[in-house]
């Protein structure tokens, strides 16, 4: 039989390709070689060779309106005011649209084409628009879901419905975490929460060591990371001696492989206990970088609407910054939300706040990856859960038209790094933003995809439950060639 | 100038009507014979994927009955019309996308035109043919065996039946079972197993110490009898049941009524109720003969799914959606299936076909989502018929001390009476003049529209916007000075109205009375109102008369919560109109709130003149009488009525209103259960891939159950197709899924994991059973013998020596069973999340024992509820005694659970759970250590063990610690090391008095140093944190 060491270097192994990672076990002294084990265990072997190794997902859900930042489109501006032909209204559902006297409403934004590649942009993303050579631009996507939250879980889980693992966790699943001593899959969030709410994270039917673990914007980084008041670290440091000798006894008696894992996981729990404030501490970082994140910057002088909560200007940008140090500690997937886009209402007022919260960290997170030698390797995604729409939101009792209605027949999702080649805008959609009219693109394309860059075949990446063997695709997906490098 | 657009195609609502392009090969012209003809070509194209062994889309051609039922797609033969059968355009590949047969060869011409042929005559299938209709041959489809129990070698071993199916499968492997488990061991995982609690060391001990042969099987009776035993295996049933606090989705509003079943549960296991019942009731409760509250609330089971209330949902969607997760809840529950792959197309590996998921989707589709006032607890309904009894006595105390002093005030009641009567008179003199408009229109916007109702008033339908404004309009006659609009109940709207929201409110935000001399109203005139006054005015905000007349769209009248009554408002102008002409009037109301807080039927009428005193009415019907005419009763009324407003009587009678008010209230609340839809019941129809845009309109379905298992028969004389029907198709004796899916379910919680170890998957892709003799034996006995008996399952398998062998892991065993199939030891399984925390209060004497009641708020860290959307959810911490509840009545917020349960594994109440994953994380054990809740229970913990210590002897306080976590005592190297760690805690903090102060908290002990008490704490916490501390062992 295994030695309780050996079991404990196993269950170690185990830990090390879960979320809740791998912290190295020099604590255990002579029992184990922290290297040797990280160095073979950490990761598990992709399909085939990966371009990605990292994920920074920035989740920008409510749906912001492609028609104002991404998709310029001349045409409704002229139709500004006219309604849709019937035959298009006729089979379509609206949230709140009144279709009997919606009419169309232009945009506001001025637009300039940006890079070598020309690529669009308003006026209220000025600071992304310069990495607009590294961006894959998708205006092509589309989405079967109308309401946020089965939105939001089609986006995250490759269908709409409850009790499915999210992207982080079948990034994780599949491949492991490369980080020593943080969590595998990190998620952060910004002003409100979300409709998704945690759902947003879970690891569905998998074990929950593949759930993502939330990052707090305030107090300690990671739930019960603090030792509890007046225990100093020494003490705890002694409790867990005195724990681990007396599960070692136990072991001992009943041979049960479980206990190894148990001795395991308290001490990773310790690590990760020094391992979490380090990476949240800033100070390491130089005046320029913070500055150029925005961290720590003023108000914008006309803050508004529902992305102007809980300080989302600052928390933003440092969420941003984080998650490039998460990046380069090996953490697969790190998932930032900011709920804050869904403009039924006041929509130039409350995009400009909102775009003025993320458009100066994004860049400026882009920018740093490039800088660092991490951008080939970080796969990228900014995107929401689905559109907003032409028509301006008619909703009953509103005197004039300031917004716009949920949009899932077509909306713009962009990427950049982990192997994606940038300077393209991939899909059409017609002169009003309506449908996609050229090279359609379904969230389990773009995950297919996703999980390609990071050498997984999405065909193959299943777990088995209840006799399905379920897989992110759902049972769709395929891999876009033309958007990889 | 537009493109096509190419995804609203998949958006477009499937047509009605196939159309079929005339492209068919024609009909050969001779009659047609089945056998010789037709049966050889679906024998040689078609029956390999649509035959007995594979039903590719549902859809089999090898017996007539199926053959006309057609697939998924719907019906593929219409008898006589060749044009409209899917079959023949599929062979004769009218649609590209749709060839039959997908591979090999075609059909001819001459082969298609001989069915064609057959359609066209009426495609006849003659009896006799109908081949192929043999049973499934899985396992699990199967009628549940007979076993007797086999004969073993080791028959000292063997207690029950079930020890000899495990010994003698032992036996073959030449294995022998594990030892029993010492005695601590046992009385621990009994506890645990049964009521998820730690025995008290009392109990340990008399267990150790009682030599009687009856010892086990009374703690295990003890254990059964006990009030915790129905939260421990309720809380099982809740995990299927997907149990939650909260609607689920963006919203995520909370269930506040949602314990309420939770408690039926706990009762109804407490209880025993047979487990054929315990079905019944909960999927068809309403639909028994003379359906009780309790077993209409058993209905709530059903309710427990999601509800989307995100603005702008589609609620036709959801509503189907609720259906699925019925459906499928069911299947996995009672089935131990995974119908839900069949909800877009047939189970690629069950015998379930579309079709007959759908079937099984109708006996949902039928059921309502309704509540029913049902009373919050046998205890409360005592309590409140004592409190009752004793009010009744104040009562009739205070009116006999008030009718006393009522002898005296005869006098004042004659002069205060014929005051009122002149005063009576003066108002007939000019008495109230009440009218409506003349030629009277109503307009309004957002698509209401208003039907004219015979009294006057108007009753408003067609859309139901957010907000609305109402014009109404006509003539008015001369020297009106008020404006009255009565609000008035109605059966067509919503809560009987009187307003158009959900529960029948409405805010009137503002009303407007405009006068012109020209019907076209060309330069209105505005007046002003001085005054409002209205019969009820919802106090919360406030929303009075007055707030209508305020120009201000925010504020307005509302009558929350006298729904469902009518109510009026009157509203008084500076000055009336004119007295000399006949003016044209318009009338505008006005309703901002939004939320549909809109009037549903309304009256406008113009008035004058002087109202009668302020009355109630009785009261004023009394006083129209003359006196000698009063029965004796009036008399008392009028008494009654004067005794409030004569000074000498007024403290009196106050006092006997006040408590008459305070009658208390039943204690009752409304459930949300299922209730069968009688009113235009739904049709069901296969929806293409689970669309509910898209019916399949010719593939409509009937209820009924999976043919692969026994027929399903109605009890009743009508046709088939209620819950009941199903419940009692799932429990009947000829079924042998639920018996075999039932007591799998018991042993898995009592051995870690079933007999069928994919709990959840029954189906082909499953695993086997491990011992399928023992399922069956168990199964046929639990149905016949125990009459369905939870109790009496679970302690045949507890008294088993199977069960109470140790769970050590043995060395032989590690390569020959390394996952212990054969059963040769028991397992050590960590306990599930909430059994974490109630042990560790437990031990920490903290937990309060307290059963069932509205869901509690313990200790959260800050942060977690904001996560929830637009942070609509506060938490406020529960008092002291609900702070220390067990963990299955913590409140379950499904978008926002309790980090404690769901890092432990605790299932997110989305979907039905069966099988909880149970894994072991940092984050766990960051829990044990850390948490405001664990390090609260050490200084508890620690608080116990001092305070209750006979002797300042630190190895035996030591000892009562692991007697309390663990229930034996400590080896001499186990003391050692606690003494180790307290003896560096004493160093540490003799030195850090402060932090001593901080780690003990509030619970220091008396006459006992801080310092030494912290190094208590600082050592008593690693119990808490102990693999087998939180081990079943």
């Amino acid at each position: 039989m295994f030695s309780l060491q050996q079991r404990i270097v196993q269950a170690r192994r185990e830990f090390l390709t879960t979320s809740a990672s791998g912290l190295g076990l020099a604590a255990l002294g002579a029992m184990l070689n922290a290297d040797d084990a990280t160095n073979q265990l950490t990761t598990k072997t992709p399909h085939f060779e990966p371009k990605a190794k990292n994920c920074i997902f920035l989740l920008q859900a409510g749906a912001p309106s492609q028609l104002d930042l991404f998709d310029p489109k001349p045409k409704l501006n002229e139709l500004h005011g006219k309604p849709l032909p019937n035959e298009m209204l006729e089979k379509v559902r609206f949230a709140f649209i009144k279709k009997e006297s919606a009419v169309l409403m232009g945009s506001s934004r001025k637009w300039t084409k940006h890079g070598e590649c020309g690529m669009d942009f308003s006026d209220f993303l000025p600071n992304i628009a310069t990495c607009a050579d590294d961006i894959l631009m998708i205006r092509s996507m589309f989405s079967e879901q109308f309401n946020h939250h089965p939105g939001q879980l089609l986006l995250s889980c490759g269908r709409g419905t409850f009790g499915l693992p999210t992207v982080g966790s079948w990034l994780t699943y599949g491949l492991g975490s490369e980080s020593q001593n943080l969590p595998g899959y990190v998620v952060l969030t910004s002003g409100r929460g979300s409709s998704g709410g945690s759902s947003l994270w879970s690891s569905g039917f998998l074990p929950s060591h593949y759930a993502g673990v939330v990052f707090r914007n305030e107090g300690e980084p990671i739930l019960n990371l603090t030792n509890p008041a007046g225990l100093p670290p020494e003490m705890q440091r002694g409790g867990l001696d005195a724990i681990r000798l007396l599960n070692e006894s136990r072991y001992s008696e009943v041979h049960d492989p479980e206990i190894a894992s148990r001795i395991a996981s308290y001490e990773l729990a310790f690590r990760m206990q020094s391992a979490a404030p380090e990476l949240i501490d800033l100070q390491g970082e130089s005046a320029d970088t913070l500055s150029e994140y925005g961290i720590g910057r003023s108000q914008h002088p006309q803050a508004t609407g529902r992305g102007n909560v809980a300080n989302a200007h600052l928390s933003f940008a440092r969420n941003c910054l984080l998650s490039r140090r998460m990046v380069e500690r090996g953490v697969r997937f790190v998932n930032i939300i900011y709920e804050a886009w869904d403009q039924h209402s006041d929509l130039d007022q409350d995009l400009r706040y909102n775009s003025w919260v993320v458009d100066q960290p994004i860049a400026a997170l882009l920018k740093d990856l490039k800088q660092r030698g991490l951008l080939d390797s970080t796969l990228v995604v900014w995107g929401s859960e689905f559109g907003r729409t032409p028509l301006g939101e008619n909703r009953n009792g509103r005197e004039a038209n300031t917004g716009r209605d949920h949009h899932p027949f077509a909306f713009t999702l962009w990427m950049a790094g982990g192997g994606i080649r940038g300077g393209q805008v991939y899909g059409e959609t017609d002169e009003l933003g309506w449908g996609v009219t050229k090279d359609p693109v379904h969230i389990n394309d773009l995950h297919a995809t996703m999980l390609h860059l990071f050498g997984l075949d999405h065909m193959r990446l299943t777990h088995r439950k209840q006799g399905r063997d379920f897989r992110l695709t759902d049972v769709g997906g395929k891999v876009m060639t033309q958007w990889l490098a | 100038m537009m493109q096509p657009f190419l995804i609203l195609i998949t958006f477009a609502i499937t047509a009605p009507f196939i159309v079929f392009s005339d492209e068919l090969p024609p009909a050969v012209d001779r009659k047609i014979d089945f056998a010789n003809d037709v049966e050889p070509l679906f024998a040689k194209h078609c029956v390999t994927c649509h035959g007995n062994e594979k039903q590719e889309a549902g859809f089999r051609l090898d017996q007539s009955e199926s053959a006309m039922l057609g697939g998924d797609s719907g019906k593929a033969i219409v008898p006589g019309d060749s044009k409209q059968s899917r079959l023949l355009h599929y062979v004769a590949a009218t649609d590209q996308d749709k060839i039959m047969p997908p591979e090999g060869a075609r059909l001819s011409a001459n082969e298609i035109g001989i069915l064609r042929a057959w359609i066209d005559q009426g495609a006849v299938w003659p009896d006799g043919n109908a081949k192929g209709s043999q049973r499934n041959s899985h396992w699990a489809y199967q009628p549940l065996a007979q076993h007797t129990p086999p004969q073993v070698n080791g028959k000292e071993w063997v207690i029950n039946p079930i020890d000899q199916f495990v010994l003698a499968k032992l036996e073959t492997q030449g294995l022998t079972p594990s030892p029993e488990a010492d005695r601590p061991t046992l009385i621990r995982r009994l506890s645990l197993d049964l009521t998820g609690l730690l025995p008290a060391v009392a109990e340990v001990d008399a267990f150790v110490s009682d030599s009687t042969p009856q010892a086990y099987e009374s703690v295990v009776e003890r254990l059964l009898d006990s009030p915790h035993f129905g939260e421990r295996w309720g809380r099982h049933w809740l995990d299927m049941a997907r149990y939650a606090d909260s609607d689920g989705y963006e919203k995520d509003n909370p269930r506040p009524d949602a314990y309420r079943w939770r408690d039926w549960v706990i009762d109804s296991i407490n209880s025993d109720m047979p487990f054929d019942q315990f079905s019944i009731e909960q999927l068809a409760g309403d639909l028994l003969p003379n359906a009780t509250s309790m077993q209409r609330l058993a209905t709530a089971f059903h309710r427990q799914t999601l509800t989307n209330t995100e603005g702008g949902a589609d609620q036709e969607q959801f509503r189907v959606e609720a259906c699925f997760d019925r459906t499928e809840t069911t299947g996995a529950v009672w089935l131990g299936l995974t119908v839900g792959c069949a909800r877009c197309h047939t189970h690629k590996y069950d015998a379930i076909s579309q079709r007959e998921y759908y079937q099984l989707f109708a006996f949902f589709n039928n059921g309502d989502e309704l509540t029913w006032v049902v009373p919050k607890s046998d205890d409360e309904i005592k309590q409140y018929q004592e409190s009752l009894a004793s009010h009744a006595a104040s009562v009739a105390l205070a009116q006999g001390a008030l009718r006393e002093a009522q002898k005296g005030i005869g006098p004042a009641m004659a002069k205060w009476e014929s005051e009122l009567q002149s005063r009576i008179v003066q108002t007939k003199e000019t008495p109230l003049r009440r009218e409506s408009l003349v030629d009277l229109q109503v307009t309004g916007d957002s698509g209401v529209v208003f039907t004219s109702v015979a009294d006057g008033s108007f009753l408003v339908g067609g859309e139901n916007p957010d907000t609305a404004t109402y014009t109404v309009q006509g003539k008015a006659g001369v020297g009106f000075d008020t404006l009255r609009l009565d609000v008035l109940a109605d059966k067509a709207l919503p809560a009987k109205g009187p307003g158009r929201t959900p529960h029948g409110n409405f805010v009137l935000s503002e009303i407007t009375l405009e006068v012109s001399e020209s019907e076209d109203f060309v330069s209105p005139k505005l007046l002003q109102f001085d005054l409002a006054k209205a019969d009820h005015e919802q106090s919360d905000r406030p929303w009075r008369a007055k707030d209508a007349i305020d120009g201000i769209d925010k504020t307005g009248w509302a009558i929350g919560a006298q729904y469902g009554k009518d109510h009026w408002a009157e509203f008084h102008l500076k000055e009336p109109l004119p007295a000399s002409k006949l003016l044209f009037v318009r009338i505008r109301l006005s309703q901002q709130h939004g939320k549909q807080h809109t009037l549903g039927r309304f009256k406008i009428s113009l008035q004058s003149g002087a109202a009668s005193p302020d009355l109630p009415k009785t009261i004023a019907k009394i006083l129209s009488i003359a006196a000698e005419g009063r029965s004796e009763a009036q008399h008392q009324e009028l008494l009654d009525h004067f005794s409030g407003l004569e000074p000498t009587t007024k403290p009196l009678a106050e006092k006997l209103i006040a408590l008459q008010k305070k009658e208390p209230a039943k204690p009752e609340l409304s459930a949300r259960v299922i209730g069968q839809r009688i009113k235009e019941p739904r049709r069901t129809f296969v929806l293409r891939r689970g669309e509910f845009l898209e019916p399949v309109l010719d593939a409509e379905v009937k209820p009924n159950g999976l043919a692969t298992l026994t027929k399903m028969t109605s009890v009743k004389e009508k046709e088939l197709g209620d819950r009941l029907d199903l419940a009692r198709w799932l429990v009947s004796r000829d079924n042998p899924l639920t018996p075999r899916v039932t007591v799998n379910h018991v042993w898995r919680t009592l051995f870690g994991t079933g007999i069928v170890r994919t709990a959840n998957d029954f189906g082909v892709r499953g695993q086997p059973p491990t011992h399928p003799e023992l399922l069956d034996w168990l199964a046929r006995d639990f149905i016949e013998s125990k009459a369905w008996s939870r109790k009496t399952l679970i302690k045949q398998i507890v008294m088993s020596a199977t069960y109470r062998q140790s769970s050590k892991r043995r060395l032989d065993l590690m390569e020959i069973d390394p996952q212990n199939q054969l059963l040769a030891c028991q397992n050590r399984l960590r306990v599930e999340g909430e059994i974490v925390r109630d042990i560790t209060l437990d031990a920490a004497g903290l937990l309060s024992r307290k059963i069932g009641g509205p869901s509690v708020f313990p200790l959260l860290p800050p942060g977690i509820a904001e996560l929830s959307y637009n942070g609509n959810f506060k938490w406020v911490i529960s008092d002291e005694t609900d702070r220390y509840r067990r963990g299955m009545y913590t409140f379950f917020k499904r978008t926002s659970p309790h980090p404690n349960l769901i890092t432990f594994d605790c299932p997110d109440a989305n979907l039905t759970c069966v099988d909880r994953n149970k894994s072991n994380t940092p984050l766990q054990a960051l829990i044990g250590l850390n948490n405001e809740s664990f390090a609260e229970a050490a200084q508890s913990f620690a608080k116990r063990i001092l305070g209750s210590r006979s002797t300042a002897d630190d190895e035996s306080s030591i000892e009562s610690a692991f007697r309390i976590c663990l229930a034996r005592r400590p080896s001499d190297r186990e003391v050692l090391v606690l003494l180790n760690l307290l003896a560096k805690a004493r160093v540490w903090y003799a030195e850090h008095p402060d932090e001593a102060k901080a780690l003990v908290g509030s619970m220091h002990v008396q006459d006992i140093h801080v310092q030494e008490n912290a190094a208590w704490v600082a050592a008593l916490r690693a119990f808490i944190n102990l693999d087998e501390f939180i081990t079943r062992e």
